[in-house]
């Protein structure tokens, strides 16, 4: 997917997210991708305060609905609305109705009734998001949907490069590990290459998505072949349940093909970047050298969230007041 | 009782008729066909010019849900949605709760069937024990209660040996094995065809091989036992490959399509509603090169039927989800208008060539009355409007469940009427008054 020049003309005119929901990436416009990045630079500066609060989003009811386990994540829009002035609440799946048997439509619709403004909403149903937006009138925003976006996390991936490069157009980007399950994958990859960036992915055959070329990126098994003259490298999680699935044989054997090791960084640009969306496997998919490493932006990633949480919130609540924000 | 069919375009491919002529009903059966038959004491009804008189189309894959789930459908529901679809029968699986595996639930089928007085309802009967996959069903109990043929649908027969033995045993009694084919292990938890938009959306995918694989098995096990074998709603492109080869070896087997697999492919997972439940069914709606698949095998006649496989659910059961959400469309009454514009106006096949897949060739497989307008048939007759300009509005199906992905779909061709027996028993109201 590359840029056109009517979506470059576009982007100098975006100034505001006119859009209900923040579904996931791919509905995105370049433009309005930058817009996010743009204003988190700004957000980012509020979190250097000494009064690390801004009247934002004043009266505004947040709900942070969490159907899966999440401390990075849930804690990070917690933390961001909180900067922003919103009343929040968050629900953990446990503590809901959930377990009563209520389906997703009805705890939502009862949520609802208190009239909050938005539901960040975690799920592990692919797709929960978009069905959520069609029965609520709240803003959604997806904080990972099974296995199909995680867009927050792909902003923040992009504005930590940003930080780095200055630019994403023209970087190559190798992702590597299980693609097949990853919504980090799929966010990362409409964004990457919407900014025009080149983008390698890799993993063993059996967790390489169908047709995966079709989303404009390069597919290899060969883990040198993705990090040769990297500018940045992305790596995944390797969940421990996937070797039952036989989709590789153990740990140990997947961490000899793929594992990034100081000796495969080498490969790299001298000023590769090391990024990760945790939780870490270290001695899995990353070797603890490389993760702990002087390329590693792994704990910039999570500082960056914030700003990128911020900025998605203020944005979708209007962006109104910005200057006041800023 | 006398009623002459008088002046539509008859198509009656078993008896080679495709032409204007009149239909003589004598007490509910076939009398005569022919060009100008003298009125004498008939009660006439003209059928205007543009109509299309045919034997009366038979849905050999339905799911009428009755008994244990008729909050989605029950027979007296299913019926009523069949005569508006055109079909004078319908064939039904025996997924019901308890599964129909003996003759109390086939008597039970057929009771509310009678009752009912719409489409005949021929119940097909369980291969296994409560589907289960282990022991054989009393499979001679089903046929004399009045099951057709066997299967176990919703899930393939579990082993390759418990297959051979239901084609031996059920071809004692000249019944088809039909077979929902299916690896279990390669379909897995997938909800989705396996191939890019199922990957975009992060839905689990389902191989067309899973099916292919289950239609081979079947295929060499119909050529071991000489027994027919009939493949239930097929969508992959290797499985009509596997079905053409064992045809051109003489192997006695059959295959149906349904219309959402000739007419969708995955790409309706995204759009134009993203992870839409009612675009959730199994066999999965595939790529765009498995339905071409579908399409030619129609034209080429390795397909042999078209079947529906109407499979109601509630709208609580389907506003969920997308990957808890159950498999399965309505079909009944979306069959005919999407066969008459996809398949027929479309150029690729003639109007007889769709009665024999519709009706002429399920009443063949299951050997049951019907599938053409020989004198002393049943006076079984669909009236069929090719140029109707039709809407469908999944609020005014008759099924008790709307789960259609076609809501809203402007569509040419559909039904007129439906008799049974000699008696209308369905008048499109779009027709207008007094037409028919």
């Amino acid at each position: 997917m590359s840029t056109t020049s009517q979506e470059l003309d576009q982007k100098q005119a975006v100034t505001a997210l006119r859009r209900k929901d923040l579904l996931g990436i791919a509905e995105l416009s370049p433009g309005e991708i930058e817009l996010i990045l743009d204003t988190a630079e700004a957000m980012k500066e509020v979190g250097t305060r000494p009064i690390k609060k801004v009247p934002a989003l004043r009266g505004k009811t947040v709900v942070n609905l969490f159907f899966e386990p999440s401390t990075r994540t849930r804690t990070s829009f917690e933390i961001a609305e909180k900067r922003l002035s919103a009343d929040t609440l968050s629900i953990a799946i446990g503590t809901s109705s959930v377990v009563k048997g209520e389906t997703l439509a009805d705890t939502a619709l009862n949520l609802e009734a208190m009239s909050p403004d938005m539901i960040v909403l975690r799920h592990a149903s692919s797709g929960a998001c978009h069905f959520l937006s069609r029965v609520c009138r709240s803003a959604i925003i997806n904080a990972g949907d099974g296995m199909h976006e995680h867009p927050t996390q792909a902003l923040l991936d992009a504005f930590t490069i940003r930080e780095r490069k200055k630019q994403l157009a023209g970087l190559k980007v190798a992702i590597v590990g299980d693609l097949l399950h990853s919504r980090v994958l799929r966010s990362n990859i409409h964004l990457l290459t919407k900014l025009g960036a080149d983008v390698w992915v890799c993993g063993p055959p059996t967790l390489i998505p169908t047709d995966i070329r079709r989303f404009g990126v390069t597919p290899t098994s060969v883990v040198e072949e993705a990090v040769r003259d990297a500018d940045v490298i992305m790596l995944l999680r390797i969940q421990l349940e996937r070797m039952e699935g036989a989709y590789f044989p153990s740990l140990r054997e997947y961490f000899r093909v793929f594992g990034m090791t100081e000796e495969r960084l080498l490969l790299a640009k001298s000023d590769v970047m090391i990024m990760h969306p945790g939780p870490m496997n270290r001695g899995v998919e990353i070797a603890s050298e490389v993760a702990d490493g002087p390329y590693s932006v792994i704990l910039d990633q999570v500082a960056n969230g914030v700003a990128v949480r911020m900025a998605v919130l203020y944005l979708l609540a209007g962006g109104v007041e910005h200057e006041e924000a800023a | 009782m006398k009623r002459l069919l008088k002046g539509g375009r008859v198509v009656d491919p078993a008896n080679g008729i495709d032409g204007v002529h009149d239909v003589l009903i004598e007490d509910g059966r076939i009398a005569r066909v022919g060009r100008d038959l003298p009125v004498d004491d008939a009660t006439v009804l003209e059928i205007p010019s543009g109509l299309v008189v045919c034997p009366g189309l038979i849905d050999m894959h339905v799911h009428l849900r009755e008994p244990g789930q008729e909050h989605k459908e029950t027979v007296a529901s299913g019926v009523a949605s069949a005569v508006a679809g055109g079909f004078t029968a319908v064939a039904c699986m025996p997924n019901t709760t308890p599964v129909n595996d003996n003759a109390n639930v086939t008597l039970l089928i057929l009771a509310k069937a009678a009752e009912a007085k719409l489409a005949h309802v021929y119940p097909i009967g369980a291969v296994s024990k409560g589907s289960k996959g282990e022991l054989l069903a009393d499979i001679a109990e089903l046929k004399q209660a009045g099951c057709v043929a066997i299967t176990d649908d919703g899930h393939p027969v579990a082993t390759a040996l418990l297959m051979r033995r239901a084609l031996e045993y059920a071809g004692m009694f000249g019944m088809p094995v039909i077979e929902h084919c299916e690896d279990p292990s390669l379909k897995g938890d997938g909800v989705a065809h396996e191939g890019f938009h199922a990957a975009s959306l992060g839905l689990r995918g389902i191989p067309g091989a899973a099916e292919a694989l289950g239609v081979e098995r079947g295929v060499l096990l119909s050529e071991l036992t000489g027994s027919a074998f009939h493949v239930a709603h097929m969508s992959a492109r290797a499985s009509m490959r596997a079905v053409r080869n064992g045809k051109d070896v003489g192997v006695r087997v059959t295959c149906e399509v349904a219309p959402h697999h000739f007419t969708l492919t995955d790409e309706a997972l995204g759009s134009p509603i993203p992870y839409d439940t009612n675009t959730k069914m199994n066999p999965p709606l595939r790529e765009a090169a498995d339905r071409d698949a579908m399409l030619a095998g129609i034209v080429d006649g390795t397909v042999d039927v078209i079947a529906t496989d109407h499979a109601p659910h509630h709208y609580d059961e389907k506003k969920v989800e997308f990957d808890r959400a159950p498999f399965g469309i309505v079909g009944l009454e979306t069959a005919v208008p999407l066969s008459l514009d996809r398949l027929v106006h479309s150029g690729l096949i003639r109007l007889p060539r769709l009665v024999e897949l519709l009706s002429t060739a399920p009443a063949r497989i299951l050997r049951v009355p019907g599938g053409s307008l020989s004198p002393g048939s049943p006076a079984d007759i669909t009236i069929l409007a090719p140029d109707l300009k039709v809407r469908i509005r999944a609020s005014q199906l008759r099924s008790r469940s709307k789960n259609t992905p076609f809501d809203g779909w402007e569509l040419r061709g559909g039904v007129a009427a439906t008799i049974i027996h000699g008696r209308t028993v369905y008048v499109n109201p779009e027709m207008g008054s007094g037409v028919i």
